[in-house]
């Protein structure tokens, strides 16, 4: 079937454009918190010039800049595996905004997960292929019963999810601290401990190095490794997009997150959508915490990396929401988070990049607002300058 | 402050007022004069520009050319602050009042009167309130709390605190659109009031018979511009009625009778208890739809109709009471079910029940259609198969817009109701129920609108209308049901029943013994 090519030229026209103001959004944000995090820098005595340009060679190259140190991967590396986490937690959080609901706790959530996660690693035995995907079913059922508490509270008694998601934060804290507790008192071999016994061979995600060998993008002497879970996360972002952008259900999603009336009077169940959200929502949560468990840590313990269920937040808000964007924002953080070192090794406060990380939401919330009204603008001169009698007050009706 | 005879003899005037948007002119050339000491209305379709203008005058817009004068001197409001030192005062249709607070409080809110250690004075507040209300007849007791009060002493509270506030000249926008008869006719008294005292009031309306009753001048606005103005002993009620469409009235007549014997939806001794405490919002209501039928149900906002169209497209359940489609009993079946049957529903509020604004035109149309075709294709949903049948509702139902892919927000009321009635014929219902399906649609949309309905009829559609549109309740209906707190209390036949009788049966003043045949 073809379309009329005229109607076809002008929406695609609009799409492009809609891409190109949230990319200038984006880079708008980024401005302003370069301006500021420089000002920071130049306040406390140090070249913001200086400091930036550190911060870029370290990423790139994992040198300080100067002399004559080889160029490695593994700042690149470090990047990529500290985006995983807030990768999957921004998805946690954004399939939630989606629909206009909020799951604040993710934190609790992954922990929860975790902690489960470690004791199954330890006491079940299978050949990796199985255990390995096994270990994940449990860590997403486990977030998804603890965000499905919050979810049935919502729909049988009207509790804001709001509210219940961050206590069930603290519950879950508790919950940990009892869980560890009594699983290393039976646990008589290590006592003194307050940390899961390590994880056997079969229960850790091997590393990428070889194929990224292989398909000659690192070289051997790299000795980090990137993290298995980068596969992970790739099916999970490419099943968020068809899901929610091209299915029924993301259909049902995002009519709901948009007009919850309107998505009733059209046949979507609300307190079904609410219910299979926050599931999907916990389920993705408790996936948070194993790239560190299966591939780096191999236990819990109370020095478990902790804040990437509220860092996701501020990811999916500077990635509307959105796998893509999510991906990208992620990485900033990553990147952020990385450079803080080589800020330390040069006596640079290393706060400054949580100062641009706050700078950079902040901002970003602002221009979404003004790209949104730009659009807004944007379609209505369109409707005007197309179908000018179809505006009521803009033309003499002929009497 | 005193009238003083040299004062010039308009209160307000408004002098080529021209006021654009992005894409629209709200109002072009607007010129009105408003006499000091009268009741000036201002009529005109929905989106003709009464608001934007009233805005203006209130200070909430800032017009684009133009001249504002108030007792003949020119000014210019950056703020409604700068309308009411000036002497203006609002009383908007949606009260803006705290519920939790007293009369006085509410009054106060903003303006406190403080003793000289800068305690609240009560006892001044107090004064001040009773001395209006007294001058002006409006009766409110200072000390009751909002939430215990009706529609019409709330709004005698808002028109209390804009004189409170020291304004002379009062808008006051659609104020009758919330109130039953009785409390009309209260207000009208209480405008006479203000004009006995030398105020001028500036009434916004689009309901002619009570324009005609109460104002001593008319000005009509069309299409953002003001029209004419006219004294109401010159026009009758078509006249100013043609003069607001600017063209023959369209009539919503439907000609020979389709009705056949077969039942399409049969509602059977249906209630629907309140909140607790409450009087019942549906009580004992039964009434039938078959094939080819138009039923109106013909009542005051607020008598139930809401609740009767929400329960039959499944948004709520029935406390007693059965509904039937066709053979399958329903009662219990959830929207998408229903819908699925073919139930299709026009909302009575299209920003809220049946449009997704910011998502495109052809999202629109999957609304309600997400489980069969053109919509989707098993899990997926079918884009390409939704832009071409939207593309198809565009052209079918002459919907103005440049594509299917522009947001439903940029179209006009007229054109996202037409796509919404295009959405909803194309699931080839049986039954269709439409809740006010003209409301707020320029009359070129509205004639097509009742095109639209009158062709899926003869098709052997049924339609229920809820309406309060009572010539298009009369010309549209093959059966008449009025309805009355929560009860259907007349049927009617539209053939012999004229718009003036059929007010009365709204009203309660007349009531009819028997419901013939409503009973099953």
């Amino acid at each position: 079937m073809t379309a009329p090519t005229v109607r076809v030229r002008g929406p695609r026209r609009l799409d492009l454009s809609g891409v190109g103001y949230n990319a200038a959004a984006l880079a708008l944000a980024i401005g302003v918190a370069v301006v500021i995090g420089g000002l920071a820098v130049e306040l406390s005595g140090h070249s913001a010039l200086h400091a930036y340009n550190l911060m870029v060679q370290y990423a790139a190259c994992n040198t300080a800049g100067s002399g004559g140190d080889p160029c490695t991967a593994d700042s690149v590396i470090d990047i990529i595996n500290r985006a995983i986490p807030y990768y999957l937690s921004a998805l946690a959080v954004a399939i939630g905004f989606r629909m206009a609901l909020f799951n604040i706790g993710v934190e609790g959530q992954y922990r929860l997960a975790a902690v489960i996660t470690a004791i199954a690693g330890v006491e079940i035995h299978l050949p990796a292929v199985f255990q390995i995907p096994l270990l994940l079913l449990i860590a997403m059922a486990v977030g998804a019963v603890w965000a499905g508490i919050a979810g049935i509270l919502k729909v049988t008694r009207g509790v804001s999810e709001v509210i219940s998601t961050i206590m069930l934060n603290y519950i879950a804290y508790g919950l940990i601290a009892f869980i560890l507790s009594s699983y290393l008192s039976g646990n008589t071999s290590n006592n003194l401990s307050s940390a899961t016994p390590n994880l056997p061979a079969a229960s850790q995600m091997p590393g990428m190095n070889r194929i990224f060998h292989d398909l000659g993008l690192l070289a051997p002497h790299d000795p980090d490794q990137i993290s298995g879970f980068l596969v992970v996360i790739a099916i999970i972002g490419t099943a968020f997009y068809f899901i929610v952008e091209r299915s029924r259900f993301g259909f049902d999603l995002r009519a709901s997150g948009i007009n919850p009336w309107a998505a009733q009077a059209g046949g979507v169940s609300s307190r079904k959508m609410i219910l299979i959200t926050m599931l999907i929502s916990g389920a993705l949560a408790g996936l948070v915490g194993l790239p560190y468990l299966l591939g780096q840590g191999y236990n819990y313990s109370s020095e478990f990396p902790a804040n990437l269920g509220f860092n996701g937040i501020a990811v999916a808000l500077l990635g509307r929401n959105k796998p893509i964007g999510i991906a990208f924002a992620a990485l900033l953080w990553g990147f952020l988070e990385r450079s803080a070192q080589i800020l330390d090794l040069n006596n640079i406060p290393q706060e400054i990049y949580v100062l641009m990380q706050g700078s950079i939401v902040l901002a970003v919330v602002v221009a979404y607002e003004i790209v949104r009204r730009a659009k807004v603008r944007r379609a209505e001169r369109e409707v005007a300058r197309e179908v000018p009698e179809a505006l009521g007050g803009a033309v003499e009706v002929t009497a | 402050m005193t009238v003083d005879p040299t004062d010039p003899p308009f209160a307000v005037e408004l002098v080529g007022i021209t006021k654009r948007f992005p894409g629209v002119v709200a109002n072009r050339d607007i010129n009105l004069a408003v006499s000091r000491g009268e009741v000036h209305a201002v009529v005109g379709e929905n989106g003709a520009g009464k608001s934007t203008l009233m805005k203006i005058l209130y200070g909430m817009q800032r017009p684009d050319e133009g001249v504002i004068l108030v007792n003949g001197q020119e000014v210019s409001f950056r703020s409604p602050t700068d309308a009411i030192n000036a002497g203006i005062g609002m009383v908007h249709q949606h009260f803006m009042l705290a519920d939790n607070f007293t009369v006085l409080e509410n009054v106060i809110l903003g303006s406190e009167p403080t003793t000289f250690g800068g305690r609240l004075d009560r006892a001044a507040a107090r004064r001040r309130i009773l001395e209006i209300s007294d001058a002006y007849g409006l009766g409110v007791k200072p000390d009751r709390t909002v939430e215990d009060l009706g529609v019409g002493d709330r709004q005698r509270v808002e028109i209390l605190k804009v004189l409170y506030r020291g304004a002379r000249i009062l808008i006051l926008d659609e104020p009758t659109a919330v109130l039953v008869p009785q409390e009309v006719d209260e207000l009208f008294a209480n405008l006479a009031g203000l004009r006995a005292e030398g105020l001028t009031v500036l009434f916004i309306s689009h309901k002619l018979d009570e324009v005609l009753r109460v104002a001593d001048a008319i000005t009509v606005v069309r299409a953002g511009t003001t029209v004419a103005q006219v004294k109401p002993a010159d026009v009758t009620p078509r006249d100013l009625a043609q003069l607001m469409v600017g063209s023959e009235l369209p009539t919503p007549e439907t000609r020979e009778s389709t009705v056949t014997e077969e039942v399409r939806l049969r509602v059977s001794a249906v209630s629907l208890d309140g909140d607790e405490g409450g009087r019942r919002l549906l009580d004992d209501v039964s009434l039938e739809l078959h094939k080819g039928e138009v039923v109106g149900i013909a009542g005051v906002e607020g008598n139930g109709q809401a609740e009767l169209v929400e329960l039959l497209i499944g948004l709520r359940t029935p406390t007693t009471g059965t509904v039937n489609l066709g053979p399958d009993d329903i009662t219990d079946w959830p929207t998408l079910r229903r819908r699925e049957a073919g139930i299709g529903y026009i909302p009575e509020d299209r920003h809220r029940q049946g449009l997704l604004l910011p998502s495109p035109l052809w999202e629109n149309r999957i609304l309600g259609y997400q489980s069969r075709r053109p919509s989707v294709r098993g899990f997926w949903i079918d884009r390409r198969a939704s832009r071409d049948d939207t593309r198809r509702i565009i052209s079918a139902y002459d919907v103005r817009t440049p594509g299917c892919d522009t947001p439903a927000f940029a179209l006009s009321g007229g054109n996202q109701q037409k796509l919404i009635v295009g959405r909803e014929m194309s699931g080839d219902p049986s039954v269709l129920i439409a809740s006010h399906p003209t409301r707020g649609v320029d009359v070129g949309a509205q004639a097509a609108i009742w095109e639209q309905l009158r062709n899926a009829r003869s098709a052997g559609l049924a339609v229920l209308l809820v309406s309060a549109d009572l010539e298009e309740l009369i010309g549209m209906s093959d059966t008449l049901y009025v309805m009355l707190r929560g009860r259907l209390v007349a049927k009617l036949d539209p053939s012999s029943v004229t718009p003036e009788a059929l007010g009365s049966y709204m009203t309660g003043a007349t009531t009819a013994l028997s419901v013939e045949g409503a009973q099953q």
